[in-house]
């Protein structure tokens, strides 16, 4: 007896299921775009419009230039200037204040001496990391403000120098579209397919296949090509309408990417046959697909907090999170433009998980029914 | 043909120190209708995964069509039909893409299928649309088309776990025609239920009490043995005698 008609014979069933379920095949063609779009306008972490004074103790032409190039900037909204210090605490306290500039008394005089010139930036960072970024925002043009003075006058000292490379702009959209992506990935591959199994186990038609002559690898083999296609459809759709709707750069190679996006999906689909074979229920599979995938993506992936700034403890959990070195890929091909030299160690380790998880996934369904 | 569809020597399944299954002998003739009857918990379930290769046996040993359970399982799913008590077709799909499905997994080519579906439906006299739902079938001809499509691929032995479990008597009576027309084109049914009526239809019967065959034989012999009028009174003689050890309670 040939293997390959019987296993296709499966497949065909697995497809027919698939197509056949219009709804949640609607929700899970679309639902990942909805996603995206909803990452890219609404959750944003960059922001416009921040409120900033001037404290000029005197009129003259320079901090004239540097309120002009606030106002200017797109990012700020300039309020009228301070004459002093001393109010940009009640105005910050009152929240009617972003973000102050404190220029020293003298200050043209101290630019025509080639004096140190100490600006003071006070901002608001009740939120710790909206803080900073206005902070870096007000250093950056008052960096330019510098320059444009020292090139007109000569002798005026830089002391801040801030670099923000591969994402020039701080669109929050670039970086959400590769942890996006793992998340729909993991979605539709883990948590489909311990469904999809743990379905026919509660039905009883698992037995049926378990007494048949399919092989258990024949069983997860059909199982997990379907939903390896539509994870693939997924991954291209969202590429696109990253691309199309919010211009997110795309630097390096789209077939490593996609061969990247594939290993993940494996990985995924494995871990959902893992948890199919060892739990009895489809809510039980779900739950378990959810938290164990959704969970750990979303905190310990780097895709919103960064693994840098986690504690020791937290930082050697994520070692053993599959998104986390996917997400360094895809950051890593799309936004840097780095190739399989550089991120071969990540693609390494997402396929020993496979491998590791694969294997377990076969035994524990090769167990039979207990 | 000579050697027997089933043999059990001694086939015996522990589940940590629970015995459920504790060196049962048997043996099922080629085109015997085999009833395997017994309380719930007495062990039916625990010997037919065993048989159909679902669990490994802690002890003892079985051929089944001819292969050994344990070092020639492949070659005995190819072999048997297995139909359960749970319903083993798929309800999303159409009565043709079932039949499709089964028939690819047992290796039958598509024409072989078409063929022999269209015998198997004319056999049934299967009056709705091959295009139909398996969802939107009546129960009862879900049980038969199930039974059919676990015979398709022509196996040797068929085993079927209460597939009467839930349908009305007039279907029952439908379904065990079925039985005895496949048993009479040869092929072996181990069948275990809860219908005592049912039993009396068995070639032979085994009624296994607490994971041991309590009684082995035909309903005649088994009604004569135990002196009396039908096999309900065989089957309660046989549980009273678990209770008064002590072991069951009543």
């Amino acid at each position: 007896m040939s293997a390959r008609p019987a296993l296709l014979a499966f497949m065909r069933k697995e497809v027919r299921h698939l197509l056949r379920d219009r709804q949640t095949l609607a929700i899970l063609l679309l639902l990942p775009i909805a996603q995206l779009l909803l990452f890219g306008f609404a959750v944003r972490t960059d922001i416009h419009a921040v409120r900033v004074a001037v404290v000029a103790p005197a009129s003259d032409a320079a901090s004239a230039a540097l309120r002009t190039r606030f106002a200017n900037s797109g990012r700020f909204q300039l309020l009228p200037a301070v004459p002093h210090a001393d109010s940009l605490e009640s105005l910050l306290r009152r929240g009617q204040l972003d973000v102050g500039v404190v220029l020293p008394p003298r200050l043209a005089d101290r630019l025509t001496a080639g004096e140190a010139t100490r600006v003071l930036v006070v901002s608001d960072a009740i939120d710790p990391n909206t803080g900073t970024t206005m902070q870096t925002y007000a250093i950056a043009i008052l960096r330019d403000w510098q320059d444009a003075l020292g090139a007109a006058r000569g002798a005026v000292r830089i002391e801040t120098r801030l670099r923000m490379r591969f994402n020039p702009t701080l669109e929050s959209v670039n970086l959400f579209v590769p942890g996006l992506i793992a998340l729909i990935l993991t979605m539709v591959t883990s948590l489909m397919t311990a469904i999809s199994l743990s379905r026919e186990k509660e039905r009883g038609t698992f037995e049926v296949l378990l007494v048949s002559p399919l092989h258990p690898w024949q069983i997860i083999v059909g199982k997990v090509l379907p939903y390896l296609a539509l994870a693939m459809a997924n991954v291209v759709s969202v590429l696109l309408a990253a691309w199309l709707v919010f211009h997110v750069p795309f630097q390096g190679s789209v077939s490593l990417l996609l061969s990247a996006s594939m290993l993940f999906a494996l990985v995924g689909l494995a871990f959902g046959v893992l948890i199919a074979a060892i739990t009895n229920s489809q809510l039980a599979a779900m739950l378990a697909a959810l938290g164990g995938t959704m969970l750990p993506n979303t905190m310990l992936s780097g895709l919103i907090f960064p693994v840098t700034s986690m504690p020791l403890p937290l930082q050697l959990l994520t070692n053993i999170v599959p998104a986390r070195w996917f997400i360094e890929i895809v950051r890593g091909i799309m936004l840097k433009g780095v190739g399989l030299s550089v991120l071969w160690p990540q693609l390494l380790i997402l396929s020993v998980m496979l491998a590791v998880l694969l294997t377990l996934a076969i035994r524990r369904t090769n167990v039979r029914l207990a | 043909m000579n050697t027997p569809a089933i043999v059990a020597r001694n086939l015996t399944r522990r589940f940590g120190t629970f015995t459920a299954v504790d060196h049962i002998s048997f043996e099922v003739q080629s085109g015997e209708v085999f009833g395997f009857l017994g309380a719930n918990g007495a062990g039916k379930t625990t010997a037919i995964r065993m048989l159909t290769g679902l669990l490994a046996p802690s002890e003892g040993e079985a051929t089944v069509a001819g292969y050994d359970i344990r070092t020639a399982a492949d070659r005995v799913r190819e072999r048997i039909g297995y139909m359960s008590q749970r319903f083993s077709l798929y309800d999303d799909l159409t009565v043709r893409e079932n039949i499709r499905l089964y028939g690819g997994i047992y290796g039958l080519q598509d024409d072989e299928i078409a063929r022999r579906s269209e015998v198997m439906l004319g056999e049934l006299e299967f009056t709705p649309p091959v295009t139909a739902m398996v969802r939107a079938l009546p129960l009862g001809w879900k049980q038969k088309l199930a039974f059919s499509v676990a015979l398709l691929h022509q196996p040797a032995v068929v085993f079927l776990d209460e597939p009467t479990g839930g349908v009305d008597p007039i279907t029952r009576r439908q379904f065990w025609e079925l039985i005895y027309r496949a048993a009479a084109k040869g092929t072996t049914v181990f069948v275990t239920t809860h219908y005592l009526d049912e039993a009396e239809y068995c070639d032979r019967l085994s009624i296994m009490v607490d994971g041991k065959v309590a009684a082995l034989g035909t309903p005649a012999a088994l009604k004569a043995e135990f002196s009396v009028a039908s096999l309900d009174d065989v089957f309660v003689t046989l549980a009273r005698g678990t209770a008064s050890s002590g072991e069951r309670s009543p």
